[in-house]
């Protein structure tokens, strides 16, 4: 599948500078990989140890966190969006 | 009418109207729950008063004690009005990117202001107010995001009132900030109702959080942990803010005069609407819409008033 990933600030200067990069993937698993391969730099900022994502990330596909889809395991459709997002706080 | 003695006894027993006519599903109903209806116009003016009381119970207040907080400003505001009828003083850390309303009626309930950088939005609040606290240990934080009082105080209210209210509830939709209604009412939900689905709407933090210098910087508040947010929610999503000034103009409609982020709950509402055959959705409007008529929500052409919006912090 065709996916475009959103990149927040602090992690475009691992992919030199881009905020939007054309990726692939049939879940959200295979998009990471296939950017993290692409832009190895990315990778201890987005992934715990054991592969699962970091718990200051936040991963929305289409708007949607994916911790309350299938999270890593979460289906993409061609021209879906992979939003990564710094966990903030609001009140 | 009734008479009161003191502005706390007029602190939540917020009315819930039915706003169906937004539904963009006939067979669901939508039911708007009026935060914006608590004396300083905020849902915060609950978690205040449970928080200023939990800490006089347990002996951390005297009269003259300094408060610091950091907040976008619904709670710093409750707690100003609320901490200084009380006699303390009062110090709010906020980020400079928050409506001037918010910065006057700080003032007005006498306040002192602490700025945070605007680019690390309610995350660099947060960071500063630690630090602050940490080198004047005689001040007394009460720190929303880590106050068990603050999701208790919604599942001792604000759960029990929807559920006395509307029985029939089958989804809760609310604005995720510190995560305190969403996991008091999620909670006393799951416990009384275990059917409802419980979703949270958030604005596109990224875009007003420019600072951060790593995604460490991100920020889960410690309730949030500790509450098992991740199990309590059944859906997160993100409202962007043209679409949450569009609903928050339909509410208007409706007679409902809410700030942006209960536009974002109606918009989340809707999409749930929109995804079930039949059902009743209870959404929180969790303040006033007065602080936020310098952004232009109502007034501006639609695009400029949601250029607006994304650079301030309404939740
Ligand atoms: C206007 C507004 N909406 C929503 C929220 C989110 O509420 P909570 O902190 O309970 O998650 C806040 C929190 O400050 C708020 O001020």
């Amino acid at each position: 599948m065709a996916v475009t990933v959103r990149l927040p600030t602090v992690l475009r200067p691992h992919a030199n500078g881009q905020s939007q990069i054309a990726a692939e993937g049939s879940t959200v698993s295979e998009a990471v990989s296939w950017l993290v391969g692409e832009f190895p730099g990315i990778a201890p900022n987005l992934l715990a140890e054991d592969g699962s994502l970091h718990r200051f990330v936040n991963v929305y596909v289409n708007d949607e966190d994916v911790r309350y889809l299938s999270q890593m395991d979460t289906a993409l459709s061609d021209g879906d969006e992979l939003s990564i997002l710094p966990a903030v706080a609001g009140g | 009418m009734a008479v009161y003695r003191s502005v706390d006894e007029l602190i939540g027993g917020t009315p819930t109207l039915d706003v169906s006519q937004l539904s963009p599903n006939p067979s669901v109903a939508l039911y708007a729950k009026l935060e914006g209806q608590n004396p300083t116009g905020s849902v915060k003016d609950r978690v205040a008063l449970a928080m200023l009381d939990r800490a006089e119970a347990e002996g951390r207040l005297a009269p003259g004690s300094v408060i610091i907080e950091p907040s976008s400003g619904n709670t710093g505001i409750a707690l100003a009005m609320l901490g200084q009828r009380r006699g303390y003083r009062v110090k709010i850390v906020l980020p400079g990117n928050v409506t001037a309303e918010r910065r006057q009626m700080l003032e007005i309930f006498g306040a002192e202001i602490i700025a945070s950088p605007a680019e690390q939005g309610s995350n660099g609040a947060v960071r500063l107010a630690l630090e602050l606290a940490e080198a004047n240990p005689d001040w007394t934080m009460l720190y929303q995001y880590g106050n068990e009082a603050n999701p208790e105080v919604h599942y001792r209210t604000t759960g029990p009132e929807i559920v006395a209210d509307i029985p029939t509830i089958t989804h809760f939709v609310a604005g995720l900030g510190t995560s305190g209604t969403l996991l008091g009412v999620g909670r006393y939900l799951k416990e009384h109702a275990p059917a409802v689905q419980v979703w949270a709407v958030e604005p596109p933090a990224g875009e007003q959080v420019e600072g951060l210098r790593s995604l460490d910087d991100g920020y889960v508040p410690p309730i949030f942990e500790r509450w098992g947010g991740v199990d309590l929610l059944d859906r997160k999503m993100i409202v962007r803010p043209r679409e949450s000034i569009e609903a928050t103009r339909m509410l208007a409609t409706e007679g409902v005069f809410s700030g942006i982020s209960g536009g974002a709950a109606l918009a989340g509402a809707r999409k749930a609407a929109d995804r079930i055959d039949e059902g009743v959705i209870v959404f929180v409007v969790s303040d006033h819409g007065w602080k936020y008529l310098s952004v232009g929500a109502w007034t501006d052409d639609l695009d400029a008033a949601a250029d607006h919006a994304a650079n301030v912090i309404y939740f």
